[in-house]
């Protein structure tokens, strides 16, 4: 295992002395070069659980592991120097996430400058070379992100996490902000870095089918907790949490026939907010199976073969 | 249904030959560019396109919220059972915007008044326009958002927007747009910043209140699943034009057009049919300041060839009943064959 934690937790203070229950105890791991998606509605933790492994939050209990070595319950300003080189994050909006002061130089090189072991033109260089495999144009360096389309500066976020060589990426919704012929390009781009640099990824997303045409592996996360562990094809087709079935019921593909002849089993209510959670699953007051014990009891991971995991009482 | 409705039975709506053109310091930006199409009665038709395709342009023309200036609809009529409702005075349009024809939008955070009770948004409707009292009015908005499957819909009424999540507020929003029962509801992408399983329930809320209601939609959406979900039929519009327009198991199983094919191939299917690579469209829409004397897709295109870049297709129609047709040069007799992509004279695949 690459990257992998233990039982991971991330709590917000939200005032009142209620907290928030963001990440509540995830166990997860990646093995080298593979990539994994992490699905789930927007307020699952997603992106908290992104954040956190990479130590961009302090986390409130639990472990995270890089290559086998604990990470820092909290990154001091020397952690992040350290493990930024290795662990690096693309982020979901291309217009908020670019310092619009900074021209596409600073940005995608800043890396390079705060490492502080390349020159001025080496950096330049590196700089060039990465806008050109990114797909942009090296001469676009001079300029500032306004004067760049949504699917362009995606790019330039891409070529200013990769420019570091890390090893480790969380790609938070890269694309959910691009239109889908842009879409196709960014991914193919992904997949191609990943080959040529051996990465290993964090692919978090809300679209189902791009996820499971993506990822080597799906966890599907549901109110900070995973409820569902697999490989895609595996929880794309053959999907065993309740949670899971009714996401991937809800989610309609591009093929008229199909869609007349899908049964109409919409998923009932929204998810809430975890604050101060008790016990009991969190899903089942949505959940069509749910049975009294639900309510009471927290359910147990079960291992239905050797790579998938459902975490419910019925499995129990 | 009237004898009056029922001559407009296949044409509720019909725009035809749309222009709108925006001025701004960088030059006129001709955003629709000569669209046509029309809506029947009880009928779902979607328009799909990437962003900046004009698809939002065409319909906010239609319910007149186009700011003019910098936007100026420079040709073209819209038709409401046959009366042009373009370029008409507020005080005209209001009399069937809101009323005959119902919009809701892409973010219901921004869409909704936010200083005002979702109860009050929803009878203020029904008080201009249908004269009703608070007291009437307030009680018809509680049964609306009831209707909207909204729990708690009384409790629900003397609540303000940010109390509310998007999926219920989106529900506010088509419960404020059937206030008036309005022939055709204008949808411009409703659930995009929805989740997929409450843009689910959306959905199928829409499809149930169009058969109670018997109401046409006009779907403006990106997605081409939510398009395979709803649709009767599809436009298909790029750079401000509609390059494809025809029944929906056409656009999706006969597409006839390299765009609509691109955009198909960009989207990963959920057959397991994991080896085949995702094919984006190369570059970019045109700039639609000055748009190409040709196809507007020509330097995109991977079945270009010399005529498209100087001289624009005109639609060649595809099925007997004249239902579909593609704006494309691929779809002339003297063409050559291209793989892939349906062509006159084609099987039909049912």
């Amino acid at each position: 295992m690459l990257v992998r934690t233990e039982g991971l937790q991330k709590y917000f203070k939200i005032g009142r002395g209620q907290m928030l229950h963001a990440v509540d105890g995830i166990s997860l791991g990646i093995e080298k070069n593979e990539i994994l998606g992490l699905v789930g509605e927007s307020g699952s933790g997603k992106s908290t659980f992104g954040k956190t492994l990479i130590g961009l939050h302090p986390r409130t209990g639990g472990k995270a592991y890089y290559e086998e070595q604990e990470l820092p319950p909290k990154f001091s300003a020397a952690d992040h120097l350290a493990y930024s080189k290795n662990l690096q994050m693309i982020f979901q909006d291309p217009y908020s996430s670019l310092n619009p002061r900074m021209t596409v130089l600073d940005i995608v090189g800043e890396g390079l400058h705060i490492q502080g072991q390349h020159s001025k033109s080496q950096i330049k260089d590196e700089v060039a070379a990465w806008l050109t495999q990114v797909g942009l144009n090296a001469d676009h360096m001079s300029r500032y992100p306004h004067e760049f389309s949504g699917g362009q500066r995606q790019r330039i976020g891409i070529a200013r996490a990769m420019i570091i060589k890390p090893k480790f990426v969380v790609c938070d919704e890269p694309i959910s902000a691009l239109d889908v012929s842009v879409q196709a390009q960014v991914i193919n781009l992904l997949d191609d870095l990943k080959n040529s640099l051996g990465l290993t990824l964090l692919f978090i997303a809300h679209d189902l089918s791009m996820v499971r045409y993506v990822s080597d592996r799906m966890a599907v996360m549901y109110l900070g907790t995973v409820v569902e562990c697999g490989p895609s094809d595996e929880v794309f087709f053959n999907p065993q949490h309740p949670y899971t079935k009714l996401l991937i019921e809800s989610n309609p593909e591009p093929d008229p026939k199909a869609e007349r002849a899908r049964q109409h089993a919409s998923i009932k209510g929204e998810i809430t907010s975890p604050i101060n959670m008790g016990p009991g699953c969190r899903f089942a007051d949505r959940c069509p199976s749910a049975t009294a014990r639900c309510s009471v009891e927290d359910p147990k991971t079960t291992k239905i073969s050797d790579q998938h995991s459902v975490t419910c009482n019925l499995f129990d | 249904m009237s004898d009056m409705d029922d001559a407009y039975k296949d044409k509720i709506l019909e725009v035809e030959n749309l222009n709108v053109e925006f001025s701004t310091y960088g030059g006129v930006v001709q955003a629709v560019r000569g669209v046509n199409f029309s809506v029947g009665r009880g009928e779902t038709l979607a328009i799909v396109g990437e962003s900046g395709c004009g698809k939002s342009v065409t319909v906010q023309s239609i319910m007149g919220l186009i700011p003019t200036p910098p936007g100026k609809i420079t040709a073209g009529e819209a038709r409401l059972r046959g009366n042009n409702i373009l370029n008409l005075p507020a005080k005209e349009a209001n009399k069937f915007r809101g009323v005959e024809i119902g919009m809701i939008f892409q973010d219901p955070m921004t869409s909704l008044n936010p200083t005002m009770t979702i109860g009050d948004q929803i009878s203020e409707t029904l008080m201009v326009h249908r004269h009703l009292s608070y007291a009437d009015a307030s009680a018809k908005a509680v049964a609306l958002l009831d209707k909207t499957r909204i729990p708690e819909a009384k409790k629900r009424a003397a609540q303000y927007p940010f109390e509310f999540s998007g999926g219920m507020l989106q529900r506010a929003m088509i419960a404020q747009s059937l206030a008036c029962n309005p022939s055709v509801l204008i949808a411009d992408e409703p659930t995009t910043a929805l989740d997929v399983t409450i843009q689910a329930q959306i959905l199928e809320l829409m499809s149930e209140l169009q058969k109670t209601e018997d109401m046409s939609i006009i779907l403006i959406t990106h997605d081409l699943a939510v398009v395979a979900k709803m649709a009767d039929r599809v436009a298909v519009m790029y750079a401000g034009q509609i390059v494809e327009m025809g029944a929906v198991d056409e656009i999706f199983y006969e597409s006839a057009h390299p765009y609509t094919m691109g955009l198909k191939e960009a989207m990963p299917s959920n057959r397991n049919d994991r080896a085949k690579k995702l094919t984006p469209i190369e570059g970019s829409p045109p700039d639609l300041f000055s748009p190409p004397a040709g196809c507007g897709y020509y330097a995109r295109c991977p079945h270009a060839m010399k005529l498209c870049e100087t001289k624009q297709s005109e639609e060649f129609i595809l099925s007997s009943n004249s239902s579909h047709f593609s704006k494309c040069w691929l779809q002339h007799p003297e063409a050559p064959k291209t793989d892939g992509l349906f062509q006159a004279g084609d099987e039909h695949a049912s």
